[in-house]
């Protein structure tokens, strides 16, 4: 019973997200780091990152990786800052053509990836260049800028920017995506195939799974779910910016590993990589409340990823020793 | 007319100017198992992948069902019932038995877009299957693939064949990596697979495993049939010379010998 909960890919990161918690909570008791307000401010933290975390996280689990959502983040903020202010268009439009952008890079990564056969990493890589490259590049051509604020719709600033205290509606959408994740990995058939591509790539062919379309479909999903958080903090803070996002081409993958999923692909869930990310939003928002300096938060995000990949491989071992 | 399961005539197979087969013919019979016996570099990777679809003879027939048949892909074979077993199986390790069995073919239960996998029926379908077939020891179809050895995922990958309606099951060297009672298993398998009526293609170099189940016997020498006879009709040893090419094999026990 015990060694069962143990094996399981999501209990890591359950036990680590505990300990930082109750650590934070008792380093800062009565700075308000467990109040409503509080939490809401560590669940901002990580939603935002949670909504490409998650499709990172199936990515991963197929056994493909991509670099490419830091300057798609960028690029589908620029995408509505130019089509409201500088073309005045409407926002909605707007909103759907940057989700269609982030499809479209992401397709684009997919193809190059099946077709040459490339480590994705270095495909994306490429991709995650030229996407920031391209989106500065033609800013400049069209508006001569390379940031520019957002003219958005009452109904835009609902959906996207809601407020209530504290807490952004941002949560709300990490919510969906945590639970679209969740049903597609490990209840539906599409997932079975995800876990099939990333265990044994040859077997899932043989056995009729369409690995090359598994792939592409994730590739489009990331594109997709980074397009939707360049779309939330464009509309969040009034503003387009290229630079949008560089961050989450490693804190992605980070929380995604500390949340269980091995790296060789074939094994995670999406409750482990829901925890990953909360765990780096208690921390982000924690050591804001101990007064400690920031610069700290990397020390312990780094140790955190050292600890999870040896831990992953134990409980890798754990599972596959004979019950 | 009896309805003859596969049927190869005059089977030629060129690779460049090498030539990998010779001028094979074989028969596999439903409810029969034909033993692919061979050496090393024998050809039987080469006639296994023109069975399964991966290669098209350079010139010759093959029959399947009487029908003459030329597979475009492995594909293509598979859907006509024509099941492949690799020596490395094909399973998934990090996933469970109901899941691995199901692969591809994932039984659903309820509406879209809540549509999902119905895991309670594939977990207690695999199961049952693989208790069919004599494994016993599985008992929960949540267990992961890994944990188990390799005679059992061997049971696995057939019983999975047998399930989805496989008439011709090639089997390329289920035994060879196994234990004594873990080929046991298998060979017990295969048996109760051939009562069902389909017909096996078995390869194997090991002799013994083949004389224990096998109806009909084909052996290759260098991309050619050597021999072919049916139960019975030569000893172990005979075919053991016959796999080394010839009266090598006592030859070669002499010289050993001389080296003492």
């Amino acid at each position: 019973m015990i060694k069962s909960i143990v094996r399981r890919p999501e209990t890591g990161a359950f036990a680590a997200f505990l300990l930082t918690y109750l650590f934070f909570a008792a380093a800062t008791s009565g700075n308000g780091f467990v109040s409503v307000n509080g939490t809401a401010g560590w669940m901002n933290l990580a939603a935002e990152l949670g909504i490409v975390a998650i499709p990172i996280g199936l990515l991963m689990i197929c056994g493909e990786f991509d670099l490419s959502i830091g300057s798609t983040v960028g690029a589908a903020s620029m995408i509505l800052a130019l089509g409201t202010n500088h073309f005045g268009l409407p926002i909605w439009p707007m909103v759907f053509l940057a989700l269609a952008g982030g499809a479209l890079i992401g397709l684009c990564n997919g193809l190059a990836v099946v077709k040459t056969k490339l480590p994705s990493f270095i495909v994306t890589l490429a991709t995650n260049f030229i996407v920031i490259g391209a989106t500065m590049g033609f800013s400049r051509l069209i508006a001569n800028v390379t940031s520019s604020s957002v003219i958005a719709s009452d109904s835009a600033k609902f959906v996207f920017a809601a407020r209530w205290g504290q807490a952004n509606i941002s949560i709300v959408w990490w919510v969906l995506v945590a639970l679209a994740g969740f049903w597609v990995l490990s209840r539906s058939v599409f997932g079975n195939w995800i876990y099939a591509t990333g265990g044994n790539l040859d077997a899932a062919r043989g056995a009729g799974v369409p690995v090359q379309r598994v792939k592409i479909s994730l590739f489009v999903a990331t594109g997709t779910a980074a397009a939707l958080v360049g779309i939330l903090q464009a509309v969040q803070w009034n503003s387009g910016n290229s630079t949008y996002g560089m961050g989450y081409v490693f804190q992605a993958p980070i929380v995604v590993v500390i949340g269980g999923v091995l790296l060789t692909g074939g094994y995670g869930s999406v409750v482990g990589v829901v925890f990953g990310t909360a765990l780096f939003g208690a921390i982000s928002s924690g050591i804001f409340y101990t007064g400690w300096n920031t610069d700290w938060i990397q020390l312990f995000l780094g140790v955190l990823l050292g600890i999870a990949v040896l831990a992953n491989n134990y409980v890798r071992r754990l599972a596959l020793s004979s019950s | 007319m009896t309805t003859h399961l596969m049927q190869l005539a005059g089977v030629d197979k060129s690779f460049g100017s090498t030539r990998a087969l010779k001028n094979i013919s074989m028969l596999v019979e439903p409810g029969k198992i034909l033993c692919l016996l061979g050496d090393n570099g024998a050809g039987k990777s080469t006639l296994i992948k023109i069975l399964s679809g991966y290669h098209q003879p350079t010139s010759g027939k093959v029959y399947f069902e009487n029908e003459e048949v030329r597979f475009a892909s492995p594909r293509e074979a598979r859907q006509r019932g024509i099941a492949t077993v690799h020596q490395d199986v094909g399973s998934i390790p990090l996933m469970s038995v109901g899941r691995n069995f199901f692969l591809g073919a994932e039984p659903k239960t309820g509406v879209w877009p809540f549509q999902r996998i119905d895991t309670n029926f594939a977990n207690r379908e695999a199961v049952r299957q693989m208790q069919k077939f004599g494994l016993t020891r599985v008992t929960n179809g949540e267990q992961l693939v890994g944990t188990m050895s390799g005679g059992e995922r061997q049971v696995l990958a057939i019983g999975r064949a047998m399930y989805f309606g496989a008439k011709l099951l090639i089997l390329d060297e289920p035994t060879s990596a196994l234990g004594v009672k873990e080929a046991a298993m298998v060979l017990k398998m295969m048996r109760i697979a051939r009562k069902n009526g389909a017909g096996i293609v078995f390869i194997t170099h090991n002799a013994r495993h083949a004389m224990s189940v096998g109806d009909d016997f084909c052996v290759l020498i260098q991309g050619e049939v050597a021999a072919s006879f049916s139960r019975g009709e030569k000893s172990r040893e005979d075919v053991l010379n016959l796999m080394a090419g010839g009266e090598l094999l006592s030859e070669l026990e002499e010289e050993i010998e001389q080296i003492d």
